[in-house]
């Protein structure tokens, strides 16, 4: 007969406070040298946390293994003795996902930082886990090559970490995320054994497992290679820029751009507040005076960037667009850039935290959701800026707010719960970038059915049967989701009963 | 789409839980134009083409939302009338193709070599599991990191993991510009070329070798087709002979498939060298080569695997033996997994990609 729900692993929250620490410890000892096996607290402490940092919890133990022998090593001793498994690249995630368990390990691939290989015939790059994500466009740079997925924490985020969260960046509205960059992945299982998912080929046979495993946070393997499809660099890239009165009429001037069937090597979206933090802080030249101003990037040869440009000036002006600016030089490029790729920095420089939200809504609704999100600083009496990733209708609203004054992180934090939660009715998603991790887990009940989340803890038990690998993460309890029920129908009432669901 | 149960739908479920409480199989069929893929199946067919139609439509986002059991042609004509494409040209036969079975197969035309796969297009699923239990994931936009990627690996699946019902997928604009180029050269210069310029920022989408020539398409911005002509130069084909060609290709109607031999798909690195196999047609800037071929699946699984590739007998053959590569000892437990997570009785399509699941 077919199983209950409450029977498939990891639908429960599980304790594992039965580990015994001190043999543990021995064992990974016996595994790695002395020096690559971390317990003092003072030791622990720089991995207590990722980007997100109001979660703060301090591991059990750190390895910092720098072979795929003690990884398989490793990893045999956590099942053998039931003990949880965190992988971390740089922590730069910005939703816990790199969170420590506390009874568990966390496995740094910090030491995985070899460059393997670059292949500029075939345009791929072999590497390790660990190596940063702006290291590979680098070393392919001198084959005329880049590898084209790029965060803005592209200096410092890894590409382990960018397999684990399908990591964007603002040109992957033409170019892909990065399950769309990547040829294979190498792998370790729970259970200690190696796996490769696709190929050096373009495919591979058999069900897509590397789709499935890119943007899995790490709760299915753990990645020790990875195979990069570069690209060529285009001989030129322009940007516009276009000022607006009205954040409303800038969102509609996104989708009038797509309309007329242009897909822009990049295509981002900045309001008043977000231009003037950025502003005084890398003079960028932004228009203070707008409402909003537009990005957008043309690339390719110097005829079909003339061509694309004088298209996308005419979509903007029909629009309404105030002012429109095309960089003159690559340098003026770079500098309309520079205050986009500053603008977490910045919000970090006007004030004490934020809070950064990753919802993906249609195009269309993105006036809607800016017009709500003024209504919400009012609820919350809290401050947003807003940046957004608007060709693809990704925003991340920046929250700010001091988590030294009594009960601001805890009004940031229902600010983003209700922003994430009008995503999902908006027709959106809850993450479109960042992954769930342990912030936005109350959200994956709004998000999804109690028979969807099911089968993910189905599909995580085909890998890990014993829930050993980041626990906690991505996938919430039935428990917890009948809990937060509980808590969000207050009254009777779901928030915005008004709009369609689905 | 609705909250409420279609009857359509709702009559699936219980054939779906009656074939699962008593151990039969069923096997999911759009126009079964190619029942030939895969391994051959027994079990009845599920029709699916009673579920058809558009569900949701809009252009300037990109996204299309439609039932499975839509004839392809029909999705590709409606998008066309907004000016919009299925980008990596999916290849259907005749009018009967429908999308699930194209998702369902997970076959890419020639522009996949620019445009990427069909899978890269697939945002979200609305899907039936082998409890009868129906499952959405994924959604209409176009990032979304939410849970695992389960409209992904539904693609491709070849029915063996559920029913798939709606698909939401990703459409593009036309390109403005296309021109196709024709060279003369050996199959070891073709590779040597279509490599290199690969690396260079051509807007090429897509290639084609065979029997000495090498056909080129090159599609996107009129200026930039334009110059890249002038660079490569070569010949330039009729745009009407071209679509010609094209279509072939993709459809599979050019004489070299017409061949009374089983027919390979060769998966390769691009930069793989001409393989001593006997004439082969070659596609995707030398990703994707075909062969018609007498010659043992040994010896030619060893010399694709030898390369880093795989090979799949596409069509004829001995199609209740290993059609596909079959999968080292790790994978193929974890494909069995994940088999059972979907369908724990194996009511989907059972053996239809691998005998063991
Ligand atoms: C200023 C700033 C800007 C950012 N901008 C962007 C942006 O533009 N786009 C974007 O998508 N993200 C962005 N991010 C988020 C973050 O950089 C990405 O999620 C990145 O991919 C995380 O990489 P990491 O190496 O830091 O991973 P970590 O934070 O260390 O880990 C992230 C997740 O990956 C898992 N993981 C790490 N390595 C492995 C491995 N080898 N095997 C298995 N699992 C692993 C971890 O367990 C965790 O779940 C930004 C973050 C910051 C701080
Ligand atoms: C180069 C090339 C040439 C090709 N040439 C041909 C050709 O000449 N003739 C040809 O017939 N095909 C050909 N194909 C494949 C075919 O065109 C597509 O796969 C087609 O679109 C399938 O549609 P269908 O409705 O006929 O599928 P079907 O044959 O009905 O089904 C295909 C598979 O999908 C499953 N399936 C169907 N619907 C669903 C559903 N709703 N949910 C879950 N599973 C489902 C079936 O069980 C089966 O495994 C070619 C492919 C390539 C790459």
């Amino acid at each position: 007969m077919m199983e209950t729900a409450e029977a498939v692993p990891g639908t429960a929250e599980r304790d594992f406070g039965g580990v015994d620490g001190a043999a543990l410890v021995a064992g990974l000892q016996a595994i790695l040298p002395a020096a690559s096996v971390l317990f003092d607290p003072e030791d622990l402490r720089p991995y207590e946390c990722d980007g997100l940092a109001a979660y703060r919890q301090l591991p059990r133990v750190v390895v910092l293994p720098e072979s795929e022998p003690q990884v398989v090593a490793i990893l045999r001793l956590c099942r053998r003795m039931g003990v949880p498994v965190v992988a971390r690249g740089a922590g730069t995630g910005l939703s816990g996902g790199a969170l420590p368990h506390p009874q568990g390990v966390l496995l740094s691939l910090a030491r995985f930082k070899r460059i393997l290989k670059v292949d500029p015939l075939s345009r791929t790059a072999v590497v390790q886990p660990g190596v940063r994500n702006a290291a590979i466009s680098e070393a392919a740079a001198p084959h005329g090559l880049y590898y084209a997925p790029d965060p803005s924490s592209q200096i410092a985020c890894t590409i382990g970490g960018n397999v684990a969260e399908n990591s964007g960046g603002v040109h992957c509205l033409k170019y892909g995320l990065t399950v769309h960059n990547l040829l294979r992945v190498r792998g370790v299982s729970i259970d200690g054994e190696v796996v490769e998912f696709g190929s050096e080929a373009l495919d591979a046979p058999g069900y897509d497992l590397l789709a499935l495993v890119t943007g899995s946070e790490g709760m299915l393997a753990v990645v020790t290679e990875v195979t990069v499809r570069l690209v060529p660099k285009p001989q030129l890239a322009r940007c516009v820029m276009a000022s607006f009165d009205d954040v409303v009429q800038a969102g509609e001037a996104v989708a009038a751009v797509i309309a007329a069937g242009i897909i822009p090597a990049g295509l981002e979206m900045m309001d008043q507040p977000a231009t003037a933090a950025v502003e005084e802080f890398v003079h960028a030249g932004y228009d203070l005076s707008a409402a909003a101003i537009l990005l957008c990037e043309s690339d390719g040869t110097p005829e079909e960037v003339a061509e694309e440009i004088a298209r996308v000036r005419a979509v903007l002006e029909q629009a309404g667009a105030r002012d429109i600016r095309v960089s003159r030089d690559e340098a003026e490029r770079l500098k309309f850039w520079a205050g986009r790729k500053a603008a977490f920095p910045a919000a970090g420089r006007i004030s004490a935290d934020y809070y950064c939200m990753d919802g993906t809504i249609p195009r269309k609704r993105l006036g809607e959701m800016l017009q709500a999100i003024q209504a919400m600083e009012r609820k919350y009496g809290l401050r947003c800026i807003n940046v957004f990733h608007a060709g693809d209708g990704n925003l991340h609203p920046l929250i700010l707010f001091d988590a030294n004054v009594p009960g601001e992180l805890h009004r940031a934090e229902e600010f983003g719960a209700e922003i994430l939660e009008l995503s999902v009715a908006l027709g959106g998603t809850i993450t479109g970038e960042h992954g769930v991790g342990v912030e936005k887990i109350n959200q994956m009940c709004s998000q999804f059915g109690e028979a969807e989340r099911v089968m993910f803890f189905r599909v995580k038990a085909a890998f890990d049967p014993e829930g050993l690998l980041n626990p906690g993460k991505a996938i919430p309890t039935l428990h917890r989701c009948a809990e937060y029920g509980r808590m969000r129908v207050s009254g009777g009432q779901m928030p915005h009963p008004d709009l369609p669901r689905f | 789409m609705g909250r409420g149960m279609d009857k359509v739908i709702a009559n699936w479920a219980d054939q779906v839980r009656a074939a699962a409480a008593d151990g039969r199989a069923l096997l999911p069929r759009g126009g079964g134009t190619k029942d030939f893929l895969g391994r051959q199946c027994a079990a009845p067919p599920l029709d699916t083409r009673a579920w058809r139609g558009v569900v949701s439509y809009e252009p300037t986002e990109l996204v299309v939302t439609v039932r499975a059991g839509t004839p392809l042609a029909e999705l590709e004509a409606v998008v066309a009338d907004a000016g919009q494409t299925l980008a990596f040209e999916p290849p259907h036969f005749g009018a009967d193709a429908t999308v699930g079975g194209a998702v369902a197969a997970g076959l890419s035309g020639p522009r996949r070599l620019a445009a990427g796969p069909l899978r890269d297009y697939v945002l979200g699923v609305r899907m039936m599991d082998g409890r009868g239990q129906i499952l959405r994931f994924g959604g209409e936009v176009m990032k979304n990191v939410a849970g695992y990627d389960l409209p992904r690996l539904l693609t491709g699946s070849l029915g063996t993991l559920g029913l798939i019902l709606d698909v939401s997928l990703k459409v593009l604009p036309r390109p403005v510009a296309e021109a196709t180029l024709r060279f003369e050269m050996s199959e070891a210069d073709g590779l040597a070329r279509v490599n290199a310029w690969g690396g260079q920022a051509l807007p090429i989408s897509a290639t084609a070798w065979e029997g000495g020539v090498l056909h080129l398409r090159l599609s996107g911005a009129a200026a930039a087709v334009s110059s890249a002509c002038q660079r490569l130069g070569g010949e330039r084909v009729e745009d009407g002979e071209a679509a010609t060609l094209w279509a072939a290709l993709r459809e599979q109607t050019a004489p070299y498939f017409q061949q009374d031999k089983p027919l390979w798909r060769l998966a390769l690195p691009t930069t793989a060298p001409a393989l001593a196999l006997g004439p082969q047609l070659v596609e995707w800037g030398g990703g994707q080569r075909w062969l018609v071929s007498d010659a043992s699946a040994e010896a030619i699984r060893g010399a694709v695997a030898a390369q880093g590739g795989h090979a799949t007998l596409f069509r004829g053959g001995d199609r209740a033996g290993a059609v596909f590569t079959p999968l080292a000892p790790a994978l193929l437990g974890l494909h069995q997994r994940l088999k059972q997570a979907f369908d724990p009785a194996g009511v989907f399509s059972p053996g239809r990609m691998y005998p063991e699941f």
